[in-house]
């Protein structure tokens, strides 16, 4: 696998040519990763792309490159030390290094000849192409630009291209791969993908990242979908009309990072307590309050799991990966409905932004959740008692039955009341549901060996870079060390816990947060106590290497 | 359509409430309108206006505070069918729910939004409301009202709202004619109910209003957005009632390019075809 480094400031373009080369790396059938690193400026700043790519799909990226393409000064001062001895740096001839392993390459006059200095990043692609040991040819790179850039645009950048690749040398192997075929898919499109697999009919927010990638992408495909989307005028009103929309029927979702979240906190409640189907996404960003916006962190779990005044039973799902964002979402909405909760997506700015190349989903994997209305006998009531406490659900409009829904507490039909036998009731009609919940949720992905010595137990995003740090670890120590990486958060599985918990002489939590929200979370639900916790909190995603060599230096032999 | 199709059930309001004609009104309006109890749907926040619609057999939904407006009109976005009408008070209208108010003044959604203006917070007894005249004084604010009443008819008119009236509780037959066409209007209508509260407004009493209201003479032209400013600025010795300015225009769901075809939203289940050609897409 390689690792490449693309860097320069805001409006330089670096995104531009980082979707360029992904998009050439993958017709060459390489599998890639591509992390974002942004600055919260819209100009300037030093921002940077880390493409890790080959013939297996990563699961996060790589501290180590072997090159790096710098825009601007800054990529060479802050990442020069990151490049492996063969590894190359590829930049401009403006730019100051005295490095041997620097390039120079005149890619703005090279442009400027051909008639657009703004194709000065295609000539850097070329480069980078020939630098891996791509082949190229003309219909090739028209194949690719076609892809990335407006139609009028194409040729020049073709041109760009392929001069690029005349003036480097070839200096590795290339690697290939099965990837041709494949989605290049940011975390966000899978997630708002699933959701209209899963027949989302409204989607309301107010922009915030990480979340706004999905409000607008949810936009843009709106009209062929078939759905609504509604920018709201705060969180507090996206919620609350994602909520009245599912009340009348409609599949809705809303999506925010935490601060929005706060926001959202009391109507969340208001889905527990009357019942209404809602699927909620937390996009995890350093907090708290403002934070660090454009990075990652996974510190809203303990928040997550208790928001909102009083008792009522909610899902907290985290996504591990691309194909979770795709198919977890698609089942959030199928608890959502056939318990009638609010069930909480987690998902962070790592995978919220990272692209990857996924082979399309499966819509057969998943199917979306589709009740039959239930006959109705006698007078209908919306919360009619059963013995599962699940009622049928009718949507106001249906001839056979008048719905109500309260806030406060309520009768059978939804009306005040206040006496404490109904109060009783409505309760344990609720809260049962925890149990029934408890028998739907997945245990953790295992990663690695049975019966390990040393056990690792993360969530969400940090299954990639566990499975990575757990390979690591297998491959050059005499323990044996398996990963434990939950999805399912709340109700929280433990079967397998308990089990691994058992058999493993050390277990240690790995999370970017400072608290251990998991091991936390792990010791109130099981008695289960960490050994030790590699945190990081910088908002920065630990990688493999990183966690393997933190384990070696933390658990005593 | 028979009389007894909104049954109505035993309400929590002091005797003497505003609230009582409101309700009874808002019943005969949607009798008189022909309206089947099955395609309406009643929505209210919390507070005591905002218990209305627990009291007529409709469909209801009494969510949050201050909230009455986002599920309501999401509701209504999602099924054109129903006829969706907000009860609620100053406070949840105008205080808690207040940037929900502009916003959907802006959005425009076809709902009737039945403010019961009382000028005082009721259900928490008897604080100041964001209409509370000032001086007025009151358990939080012993020394009187200090900051300046907040004019929700004139505000709602420099938000471009399309249909604006004002009515008082204790003229149903007004009252009904204003519900009636700010239910038929077709966009966001907002009717700004004055009412009195007889436990805790001892300053805005029945007789206060009942002196002081007067209807908006039939010369008014209510397209015209300056007289009706005039008009919602007239507030004191005489307030006059009525539709101060209804203009037609285009909706939500005829600005929406999708929903002005008539798309269906509720019931259309899910469409693999579309996400498969969304997935190819990407590729």
């Amino acid at each position: 696998m390689y690792n490449l480094l693309v860097g320069g400031a805001a409006g330089q373009g670096v995104e531009t040519t980082v979707t360029t080369l992904e998009y050439f790396f993958k017709h060459a059938g390489n599998e890639l990763f591509t992390t974002r690193d942004l600055m919260s400026r819209i100009r300037g700043g030093h921002n940077f792309s880390l493409i890790r790519f080959g013939a297996q799909l990563p699961g996060g990226h790589s501290e180590q490159l072997d090159g790096i393409i710098a825009l601007n000064q800054e990529t060479v001062d802050l990442h020069l030390p990151q490049l492996r001895p063969e590894g190359f740096l590829l930049m401009d001839t403006g730019i100051a290094c005295e490095d041997p392993r620097a390039l120079r390459l005149d890619m703005a006059q090279i442009a400027k000849g051909l008639g657009n200095q703004r194709a000065a990043g295609s000539v850097a692609v070329g480069a980078v192409l020939k630098l891996f040991g791509l082949a190229l040819d003309k219909a090739g790179a028209a194949d690719v630009l076609q892809k990335t850039l407006d139609p009028q645009h194409v040729a020049i950048n073709v041109q760009a291209v392929l001069a690029g690749y005349d003036k480097a040398p070839a200096k590795f192997e290339p690697q290939g791969g099965p990837a041709v075929g494949h989605m290049l898919i940011s975390g966000n499109k899978a997630l708002s993908l699933g959701a209209l697999a899963a027949g989302m009919q409204f989607y309301t927010a107010y922009p915030m990242s990480p979340a706004t990638s999905i409000l607008e992408y949810l936009a843009q495909q709106a009209q062929e979908a078939g759905i609504v989307v509604e920018q709201a005028e705060d969180e507090i009103a996206a919620i609350n009309m994602a909520i009245g929309a599912s009340f009348a029927g409609g599949r809705a979702m809303t999506a925010t990072s935490g601060g929005g979240f706060s926001l959202m906190v009391e109507a969340l409640g208001l889905a527990g307590m009357a019942e209404i189907p809602l699927v909620v996404v937390n996009a995890q960003r350093p907090g708290p309050v403002t934070g660090l916006p454009t990075r990652t962190e996974q510190s809203d779990l303990q928040f997550i799991i208790s928001a909102s005044q009083g008792e009522f039973p909610r899902m907290v799902i985290a996504l591990r990966n691309h194909a979770d964002a795709f198919y977890q979402t698609i089942r959030a909405f199928n608890m959502a409905e056939k318990y009638q909760i609010p069930v909480v997506i987690l998902t962070d700015q790592y995978l919220a932004d990272t692209t990857a190349s996924v082979p399309l989903f499966d819509m057969g994997k998943v199917p979306p959740y589709q009740p039959e209305p239930a006959p109705i006998e006698g007078e209908y009531a919306r919360y009619r008692y059963t013995d599962s406490g699940i009622s049928p659900r009718r949507y106001p409009g249906d001839p056979q039955a008048i719905v109500s829904a309260d806030s406060d507490e309520h009768d059978e039909h939804g009306r005040i009341i206040e006496d404490s036998e109904t109060r009783i009731r409505m309760m344990q009609k609720r809260m049962g549901k925890l149990d029934l919940l408890a028998q739907e949720v997945q245990e953790p992905d295992w990663l690695g060996d049975e019966n390990s010595e040393v056990l690792l137990v993360g969530w969400g995003s940090m299954h990639g870079p566990l499975a990575e740090a757990v390979a690591l670890l297998n491959s050059r120590s005499g323990r044996r060390h398996a990963a434990l990486v939950f999805g399912d958060l709340w109700p929280l599985p433990q079967k397998l816990l308990r089990r691994a918990a058992d058999s493993a002489r050390t277990v240690i939590n790995v999370e970017q947060n400072y608290t251990g929200q998991l091991a936390r979370l792990i010791r109130q639900e099981t008695g289960i106590a960490m050994d030790a916790g590699i945190l990081r909190y910088d908002g920065r995603q630990l990688t493999g290497e990183e966690i393997a060599r933190r384990v070696e230096k933390e658990v005593q032999p | 359509m028979n009389s007894t199709a909104y049954v109505k059930h035993e309400t929590a309001w002091c005797p003497g409430c505003g609230n009582f004609s409101i309700l009874d009104t808002l019943k005969s309006t949607l009798e008189k309108m022909g309206l089947d109890p099955h395609d309406v749907l009643l929505v209210g926040g919390i507070g005591q206006a905002a218990k209305t619609p627990q009291y007529l057999n409709t469909n209801t939904f009494c969510g949050l505070h201050g909230r009455a407006l986002p599920p309501a009109v999401a509701a209504k976005i999602v099924n054109p069918g129903l006829t969706v009408i907000i009860n609620t008070g100053d406070g949840d209208s105008y205080g808690e729910g207040g940037n929900h108010f502009l916003h959907n003044i802006r959005r425009n959604v076809d709902v009737a939004h039945f403010v019961h203006d009382n000028q005082v917070y009721g259900l928490t007894k008897g604080q100041a409301s964001p209409t509370t005249m000032e001086g007025m004084a009151t358990g939080a604010q012993p020394e009187g009202s200090m900051n300046s009443p907040f004019n929700p008819v004139l505000l709602a008119l420099a938000a471009g709202a399309g249909f604006v009236a004002r009515s008082f509780s204790g003229r149903p037959e007004h009252l009904q004619a204003m519900m009636e066409r700010a239910i038929r209007y077709k966009g966001y209508a907002l009717v700004d109910i004055l009412q009195n509260c007889v436990s805790f407004n001892k300053l805005n009493t029945f007789a206060w209003y009942n002196s002081r209201v007067q209807e908006i003479d039939v010369s008014h032209d209510p397209t015209d957005l300056m007289a009706a400013m005039r008009l919602a600025m007239t507030f004191g010795d005489q307030i006059p009632i009525g539709v101060l300015y209804e203009q037609e225009g285009p909706d939500y769901h005829a600005r929406h390019s999708l929903l002005q075809t008539g798309h269906k939203l509720v019931g259309r289940g899910n469409d693999p075809a579309m996400v498969e050609r969304l997935m190819r897409r990407m590729v």
